[in-house]
């Protein structure tokens, strides 16, 4: 009996210790790319824009957050989660489907997402997502970072924001755009882990969405000074 | 012959059989313990793992003829492996966990047995996860059974290695997420303008753009900068110091156990004597700097005569840090250390893009007694099939279009001929024809490295360096630079013959993913390389990454083809720069479980990693594949 025991004792270790050639180890990391305040003379926004992923080289799983909370309401204007799988399709980009859920001070929202994400030609880090639902969506994002030296980064970004349907009640026309333009400035302070940045932040709505906009007597532009700090780890 | 003297006959026989015998068998027995220990690199310290205590682990002295008992006992709250680097023995003791053996669990005891069967500096380190980058390592010095080729006074084992913040794991994950995580040597865009006045602002921004398409970067030298290189365990500032009086001869066994960083060693003041790499004896070359591939080692010798200190500089590749130890007459003396060069930028050449850059340009296998012929511009015929160190560069810089008339009357035109594969013109043991711009043409087997220099271009660089390479190495003095064509076995170690059969194998990579593979299959995904015993491979290797790779095989010699026929050195790791073809030769001469892969920790783990199956053998050394032995002792 005791030898049986031990038996099986030594099986187990030894199927412990058959650890592969290769230690090809599961990725994952938590990547707060903006995590900022931004101010506009009595409309300023707490604002965030960040992601975790776990995966392989084959299919990582990406949770997605991004917020704008005024500050003077007390209200998330904008309150969006995407859950995504990535999937490798070419050297540099990968396909994406998952779904968003919106859920901010006012209509929820679900979509499902089909897109792709990666690194175009000159180091653009593109998003190019299609939300479907009976109201879609389609949004590009593209960014791009300028080494003024090796840890002070300038950091251009995109969103371009487009409503294929009208959704009033979220403020959408129908093919009327909504633009973000940013820049931040950022210092690599600890190794790529904690960067705190500066910078503008310019907000326009075009097209139906601005006619909304305009006979809700909401601002159809804003531009904010921003200051945050980028985290990875 | 009657049956009493064939008794007699058989008895005397065996009486000198026994005669013959040794008398007494050398047998060693170690004990390694695999322990948390702290490295202090000088500027940090951390919590990583070595032997009895210490990271590096104790030197092993062995003797050539001994059999080894070496025990291992896993201190670790993991599984752990120790690999003997360089050495031939036994499959099942060649400690690769999930290839010759199933590892060894925490707590328990490994006893290794086998023959010490060769000479020189080695050294042994942990296959298992990233305890190796951790500080999992040590050297291994074997003295010969017979009189070495060359004389010295003393020795000292000088091993290098790149003590990092971050532990492996980490490192990995860092890499996985973000590539250039660790490069803190990018183009700026201060650095454009600096270019832009240099080359001209078109030149500049067209530079850009061809890296920018490529989403690749010129400064990608070393994938992991932060390291602080330590000598024998001592940072620059800790200062590994060397005794010597004046006037000996001091051997210097170097040794790599970096996870991750070339060097370029040079020790100023001071010619070394190049005497055996990877262990194996070279005849003497006489230089002023080498550099050191990722798990290598070289011997030198050097006879310091002035009563003064010596600095041992090491320059990372990269030059984003140098290791420095001292060679002195006495304690606390020392010497100027230098500055660092500036930082290379990988070209195009690198990249394998600009044509031109034929260094290890395939024209197909060398055949020997069938002598290739060139026929220059000038009409000179060149004849011979020795043409090791040879460079193309004339025939189409980067910049410079260039002609090139394909065998099947093709002509090709332009500076960019990327991916170009001449191999098409030259199937192995096929003569080929190579039209130059001239109308010359070139018939042959044998280009590797050619030096057309003679004919108007740039000096030859070192032929294991694409021609144009921004890598390629140059002595601080201006002096010799050590280049894998000096290196000619001292005494070959096996007789030169044709190799029976070909197997291509291609360096591949994808930077952004930090994927590495070989013929874009990762491990994970491969299928082993299957050999037979008795065969001689002969392995090409393409580098089509901009990364230099240093590539192990385990358990059997690769023979570095570098056109010096029965004089090509026998190594064990062969480092293959970006842009190049290179060819080397393995005696299969060892049954069993094998693997084969690039020595940078974390490419190795990317997947630049196979598995190699040796099948057959004669009875007593086939090796039983199936479940690999093992012996555990509580």
């Amino acid at each position: 009996m005791i030898g049986r025991i031990l038996k099986v004792a030594a099986v187990a270790t030894a199927a412990i210790a058959a650890a592969p050639a290769t230690a090809e180890p599961l990725i994952w990391g938590i990547d707060v790319e903006q995590l900022e305040y931004r101010a506009r003379d009595g409309n300023d926004v707490f604002a965030w824009e960040a992601k975790a992923l776990v995966g392989t080289d084959e299919l990582k799983f990406v949770l997605r957050s991004e917020a704008e909370r005024e500050i003077a309401d007390s209200a998330f204007e904008k309150l969006e989660t995407q859950a995504r799988l990535q999937v490798p399709i070419s050297t540099f980009f990968d396909a994406v489907a998952g779904v968003r859920v919106d859920t901010p001070d006012g209509p929820d929202r679900v979509f499902g997402v089909v897109g792709v994400h990666g690194l175009a030609p000159q180091w653009f880090e593109v998003d190019a997502d299609l939300f479907v639902s009976d109201r879609p969506i389609f949004r590009l994002e593209a960014e791009y970072e300028a080494l003024l030296t090796n840890r002070l980064i300038l950091t251009p970004s995109l969103e371009f924001d487009l409503p294929l349907r009208e959704d009033r009640p979220a403020d959408r026309g129908a093919f009327g755009p909504k633009v973000e333009v940013g820049a931040r400035l950022s210092y690599d302070l600890v190794d790529r882990s904690i960067a705190p940045y500066v910078g503008v932040h310019y907000e326009r709505t075009f097209g139906e969405s601005a006619d909304i906009l305009r006979e809700e007597g909401k601002s159809r532009h804003a531009v904010f000074a921003v200051a945050g700090v980028r985290l990875m780890f | 012959m009657t049956n009493a003297s064939r008794n007699l006959r058989r008895s005397v026989l065996a009486a000198a059989a026994i005669a013959l015998l040794p008398i007494s068998v050398d047998a060693g027995e170690y004990r390694l313990n695999v322990d948390r220990v702290t490295v202090d690199a000088g500027g940090f310290k951390r919590t990583g793992i070595g032997y009895n205590g210490a990271s590096p682990g104790p030197v092993l002295r062995f003797k050539e003829g001994e059999d080894v008992t070496i025990h291992v006992t896993n201190n670790l709250s993991e599984p752990t492996s120790v690999h003997w680097h360089g050495l031939i023995l036994p499959f099942e003791q060649d400690g690769v966990p999930g290839v010759s053996f199933p590892g060894i669990a925490p707590g328990e005891t490994f006893t290794y047995r086998f023959p010490i069967v060769q000479a020189g500096t080695y050294w042994y380190h942990s296959h298992s996860m990233f305890q190796e980058p951790d500080g999992a390592y040590g050297a291994i010095v074997i003295e010969p059974k017979g009189r070495e080729p060359y004389r010295y006074d003393r020795d000292y084992v000088v091993q290098l290695t790149d003590a990092h913040p971050h532990a492996g794991h980490r490192i990995m994950r860092n890499l996985k997420l973000m590539p250039d995580y660790y490069n803190r040597q990018q183009r700026t865009v201060f650095d454009f303008f600096k270019d832009s006045d240099k080359m001209g602002t078109d030149a500049a921004v067209a530079d850009r753009l061809a890296w920018g398409e490529m989403r690749m970067t010129p400064t990608d030298i070393e994938d992991l900068q932060g390291f602080t290189p330590l000598i024998n365990g001592k940072g620059p500032d800790a200062n590994w110091t060397g005794l010597f009086k004046p006037g000996e001869r001091v051997r210097l066994r170097f040794i790599n156990s970096s996870a991750m960083s070339y060097f370029d060693i040079r020790i100023p003041g001071l010619k070394m004597t190049v005497v055996q790499a990877d262990g194996n004896d070279v005849q003497p070359v006489s230089v002023d700097e080498f550099r050191i591939a990722v798990a290598e080692t070289y011997d030198v010798i050097v006879r310091p005569t002035d009563d003064k200190a010596y600095t041992i500089f090491a320059e990372s590749l990269g030059r984003t840090a140098f290791g420095r130890a001292t060679l002195a007459p006495k304690e606390g003396m020392t010497a100027d250390v230098p500055a660092m060069r500036e930082p290379p930028l990988l070209t195009m050449a690198d990249m394998g893009m600009a044509h031109g850059e034929h260094a290890g340009m395939d024209h197909g296998a060398p055949t020997q007694g069938q002598a290739p012929s060139h026929t220059m511009p000038d009409g000179t015929v060149m004849q011979g099939a020795s043409h090791a160190g040879m460079d193309h560069s004339a025939h189409g810089a980067p910049a410079k279009p260039s002609t090139h008339t394909m065998p099947d009357g093709t002509v090709m035109q332009g500076a960019s001929h990327a991916g170009m594969d001449h191999s098409a013109h030259g199937a192995p043991a096929k003569p080929s024809t190579h039209t130059m711009p001239g109308g010359t043409v070139m018939q042959g087997t044998s280009h590797a490295g050619m030096d057309h220099s003679g004919h108007g271009a740039a000096p030859a660089g070192d032929p294991f360096y694409a021609a144009g390479s921004g890598l390629t190495p140059k002595a601080a003095n201006g002096g010799k630079f050590l280049s894998y064509a000096d290196l000619k076995a001292q005494k070959p170690l096996y007789e030169d013959r044709d190799a029976t059969r070909e197997i291509e194998l291609r360096l591949t990579g994808n930077m952004e993913r930090y994927i590495w593979s070989i013929n874009g299959i990762k491990h994970a995904d491969a299928e082993p390389i299957r050999l037979v015993y008795g065969e001689r491979v002969r392995f090409k290797f393409i580098n089509e990454t901009m990364m230099t790779h240093p590539m192990h095989l385990h358990g059997m010699w690769l023979i570095l083809d570098t056109g010096s026929g029965k004089w090509d050195p026998v190594k064990h790791v062969i480092s293959v720069a970006p842009g190049t073809t290179v060819y080397m030769e393995t005696e299969v001469d060892a049954p069993g479980k094998w693997v084969f892969h690039c020595h940078l920790a974390y490419h190795m783990d990317a997947g630049m990693f196979r598995n190699v199956i040796v099948e057959g053998g004669p009875a007593k050394k086939a090796a039983d594949l199936g479940v690999p032995a093992q012996e555990t002792v509580r």
